[in-house]
């Protein structure tokens, strides 16, 4: 059985590419057969993050439209042989994807895959819009900003009206994957905390992961964090998330979110109240 | 600078929290309002339908919700001819 996974946003910028390489990086080292699939048509970049970007001949376009069979475009990781790519075009727009030859590449890569990763374009139009069209399962990127909260409660709006899955009337589960987090900003007020995003967007909790310098050390060098710097705490964070979606590891509910000390408690009612 | 204020400088999280929680439950009631709206239209056409004849075109469908009263509108203009013999 394989599961199509959407990580999506919304938003630009809050880390789709470089979770979608940490994520599907972190399936493969736990065995499972993993693609990830590139779906920013005319603005790749996750060949770039994941070091595959001079072995990119063909692309999810070619493939579609027939110029190219599904195994001449796949590309597999040098580092873990169950980890492969298939990359966008770069010189088409989004309006080369279509509905019929998505579901068609989706159907095939399910035959070789267990894990099939879809990173999301930014934004709600028709490249978006096809990453998440057949997807078993969301995993909604969000930074502890408004901007970023505010684009996922329109994605996760999205996920439950326009997928496949939702309009058969089975609701899509959806993960939050909480990016660029600082513990000691939120400690101190100046930054949302993970229980006030999980109290506004309303999903389960996949994993959070820290602001650390290792996700840019490992996007630099085009290698997906979780293989560049296992024990990095952003690294531990994705291998954790990857446990949970493999079933191995309980999700985090709203409820079991630590909330802050009593000071912060305390003060935090009192500027809340003011 | 005050003791209350050395306190409470740079707490911004509790102010982006309550505005996202007031945006999104207006933004969240504003995309649910139109389904919610059409598919009463849909259905109250559907139903009216079966018994007299009229004019899809000259039908208002209109949903507004209040805090304290939310009310359904609904404006058919009959046609002149065409009632369904009983």
């Amino acid at each position: 059985m394989s599961t199509v996974m959407v990580v999506t946003s919304g938003k630009g910028g809050v880390g789709k590419t470089t979770s979608s390489a940490a994520l599907g990086a972190a399936l493969a080292q736990a065995g499972q057969n993993v693609v990830v699939v590139d779906f920013d048509v005319g603005l790749r970049n996750l060949d770039l993050v994941m070091g595959a970007e001079r072995r990119v001949v063909f692309d999810l376009v070619n493939v579609i439209q027939g110029d190219a069979k599904l195994p001449q475009a796949l590309i597999r990781d040098k580092r873990l042989e169950t980890l492969s790519l298939l990359p966008a075009s770069q010189t088409r727009d989004k309006d080369a994807l279509t509905e019929a030859g998505v579901a068609r590449v989706i159907a095939e890569l399910r035959e070789r895959f267990d894990w099939i990763v879809c990173d999301s374009p930014a934004g709600i139009e028709k490249g978006a819009t096809l990453a998440m069209r057949f997807a078993d399962l969301a995993v909604v990127v969000t930074n502890p900003e408004v901007s970023s909260v505010r684009d996922s409660d329109r994605i996760i709006g999205l996920l439950d009206s326009k997928t496949v899955r939702a309009e058969a009337g089975d609701p899509l589960p959806k993960h939050l994957l909480l990016t660029r987090y600082d513990s000691a900003r939120a400690s101190r007020g100046e930054m949302m905390k993970v229980a006030d995003v999980l109290e506004i967007l309303a999903i389960p909790l996949l994993g959070t992961v820290v602001e650390t310098p290792d996700v840019l050390t490992a996007s630099n060098l085009g290698c997906p964090v979780t293989l560049h710097n296992p024990n990095s705490p952003a690294a531990r964070a994705y291998a954790q998330a990857a446990r949970r979606l493999l079933g191995h590891d309980h999700f985090v509910g709203r409820q079991q979110v630590r909330r802050g000390g009593i000071m912060s408690r305390l003060f935090g009612k009192r500027r809340a109240a003011a | 600078m005050s003791f209350l204020a050395f306190f409470t400088r740079n707490r911004s999280a509790p102010v982006a929290r309550d505005r996202l929680q007031v945006l999104l439950a207006h933004e969240r009631a504003l995309s649910g309002r139109t389904d919610l709206a059409a598919l009463l239209e849909k259905e109250i056409l559907a139903v009216i339908a079966r018994h007299i004849a009229i004019d899809p075109e000259k039908v208002n469908v209109r949903l507004d919700r209040g805090e304290q009263v939310s009310t359904l509108e609904i404006d058919i203009e009959m046609p002149e001819v065409g009632w369904a013999r009983g």
